[in-house]
């Protein structure tokens, strides 16, 4: 097992670091996801009750915008269907880290925890790129939909002309976004390597995510630049808003995908700083 | 060292202290739990905030800093409020840990009335510092007399009472059905709005306020936040105080015949 285990490390590490960048590599996260929805689809009514929680958690979310709504016409510059599609995104994005980002990261901690991440370690495969796309909780992904359709429906009432370029600077941002997401969950995960215990990290975003759910413009000065850089729920969600509502400068996307970049290999660098304290099963 | 009380007192004294004990030992953890708690009060205090700002300085003659005094009160009854969860009982049930429950001479609820209640002197200590910071950052404004505060020490004992057993009876419907989320995400979005959680009961509309005045959810929140953050008169301090006291009397009632019936079904399920 050691011989095996240091072998897979060095494969590993011989590749380039160019994994976004090989369709092989597309392929097989691609098949990953397939069978982590296969794996859920075993269980259909599972669906139901991610249908149910969903209604109840928009329908919340709407009497909460409709009690804030009925006291003042405008909430830091945005109007109430202006919200809407932030409360759209927020539930999409919501969504896409329940499916994916959040069970992947679990899973992950799990191994760390019992030492049965050497099962990836020795696949002649990226790691980091294995352990994010192993799981993938399809039935949360309905919150994907929901959240589209809140965005729909936000914008026929906004009525504003949708020119192509909002709407491509919409699913760039959403991507960056998403991406954003993903690193913040990795670095807290990585951190594992060191404390081990770190399943509060859970509660704890659950916590600070929900502060997402209003633009990020409505903060106070330090809040805002930590749920900007720190917690980046500015760039997940008020951003790909912004780009549907007319107040996204295509400077604010260069930034957005500047910064992208560089947690991206912020989090790949530290990713693999932790991976050296891995002391596997045996330890 | 330890003195020994008799019978039921004694039985608090000792599970009180094993709580303290054992959730000190687990301080770290506590305060990130309670980190991430804060998150949702302090949302909703700068979303009024920024509403009583945009209304020319209050909304329905709420201030700024009369938010702020609400929703940091608001972390303290929100930490009172933490009580043996619905989702618990699936365990207790499915695992069988009832069995041990159920040998025992007391009812089963005054342990967890003990523990969670031992646990709260442990909160109370940690919150102290955060809510210090609170004050700090967000400038309430605080208008209090003696009386308030005495008032207002019990009445966050009554939401305690008043919401653990509440949630017990919730809890108990897992010895009819094991499918109840969608029950719970309902119980706990009605009480989100018609408690005060969300936001203080003078925002709701007419109607949806006078619904929260004859629910029980706004003794555990609204109530207990207001007599130290509002304008409340000795009166209503006091009916609030009554009315506390009513629906002690009323989930005691509940607790004692929904556990009389269900407590067979588990003898039942059980081997």
């Amino acid at each position: 097992m050691a011989a095996q285990l240091k072998s897979g490390r060095a494969a590993g590490r011989s590749r380039p670091p160019t994994w976004l960048g090989s369709g092989r590599r597309l392929r097989l996260a691609g098949t990953f996801l397939k069978i982590g929805a296969l794996n859920e689809l075993q269980y259909r009514v599972n669906f139901f009750l991610s249908l149910v929680q969903s209604v109840v958690a928009v329908s919340t979310a709407l009497v909460v915008l409709a009690l804030v709504f009925s006291h003042t016409d405008s909430l830091g510059g945005w109007s109430s269907d202006e919200l809407l599609v932030i409360m759209g995104v927020y539930v999409l994005m919501g969504g896409l880290i329940r499916s994916v980002i959040q069970p992947n990261m679990q899973q992950l901690m799990t191994d760390v925890e019992e030492g049965t991440l050497d099962y990836i370690l020795t696949k002649p495969e990226d790691a980091q790129l294995l352990i994010s796309v192993r799981r993938f909780q399809i039935w949360q992904a309905v919150d994907v939909f929901v959240g589209l359709a809140l965005v729909a429906v936000a914008l026929v009432r906004l009525s504003d002309p949708l020119n192509v370029s909002s709407v491509l600077a919409f699913a760039v941002a959403l991507v960056l976004g998403a991406l954003d997401i993903y690193c913040f969950w990795l670095i807290l995960t990585t951190g594992a390597f060191w404390v081990t215990r770190v399943d509060f990290i859970i509660e704890l975003f659950d916590g600070m995510y929900q502060a997402g759910r209003w633009p990020v413009t409505i903060y106070p000065t330090w809040l805002r630049i930590g749920f900007t850089f720190l917690v980046p729920l500015g760039f997940a969600v008020t951003v790909p808003a912004s780009a549907l509502t007319g107040r996204l400068s295509g400077w604010l996307l260069l930034g957005a995908l500047g910064f992208t970049a560089a947690l991206m290999a912020f989090t790949r660098w530290f990713w693999r700083r932790g991976l050296k304290n891995y002391s596997g099963a045996s330890a | 060292m330890t003195r020994t009380l008799p019978g039921l007192p004694g039985l608090y004294a000792v599970v009180m202290r094993t709580a303290v004990q054992t959730q000190f030992q687990y301080r770290t953890a506590n305060y990130a739990f309670m980190l991430g708690m804060i998150a949702e009060p302090v949302v909703y205090l700068v979303v009024w905030s920024t509403v009583a700002r945009s209304q020319g300085g209050a909304v329905e003659g709420i201030t700024a800093g009369e938010f702020a005094a609400y929703y940091i009160v608001w972390t303290l009854v929100r930490n009172m409020n933490i009580v043996f969860t619905p989702y618990g009982w699936e365990e207790r049930i499915r695992k069988g840990e009832l069995s041990g429950m159920l040998v025992r001479p007391v009812h089963p609820i005054h342990y967890d009335l003990a523990f969670f209640a031992g646990w709260k002197v442990v909160a109370i200590v940690l919150w102290l510092p955060i809510a210090a910071v609170l004050v700090l950052i967000f400038r309430p404004t605080f208008d209090v007399n003696a009386l308030e505060v005495g008032v207002f020490l019990i009445a966050i004992w009554g939401a305690y009472l008043i919401r653990s057993m509440l949630l017990w009876v919730l809890g108990m419907v897992t010895f009819w059905t094991t499918r109840v989320s969608a029950l719970y995400d309902l119980y706990f979005t009605a009480e989100l709005l018609l408690s005060g959680r969300l936001l203080p009961l003078a925002l709701l509309p007419a109607w949806a306020a006078t619904v929260a005045d004859v629910l029980p959810f706004k003794y555990t929140f609204g109530y207990p936040i207001e007599v130290l953050a509002g304008d409340l008169s000795t009166a209503e301090l006091f009916i609030g105080l009554g009315l506390q006291a009513v629906w002690i009397g009323v989930g005691a009632l509940l607790v004692a015949v929904v556990w009389r019936f269900g407590v067979r079904r588990y003898s039942a399920v059980g081997n």
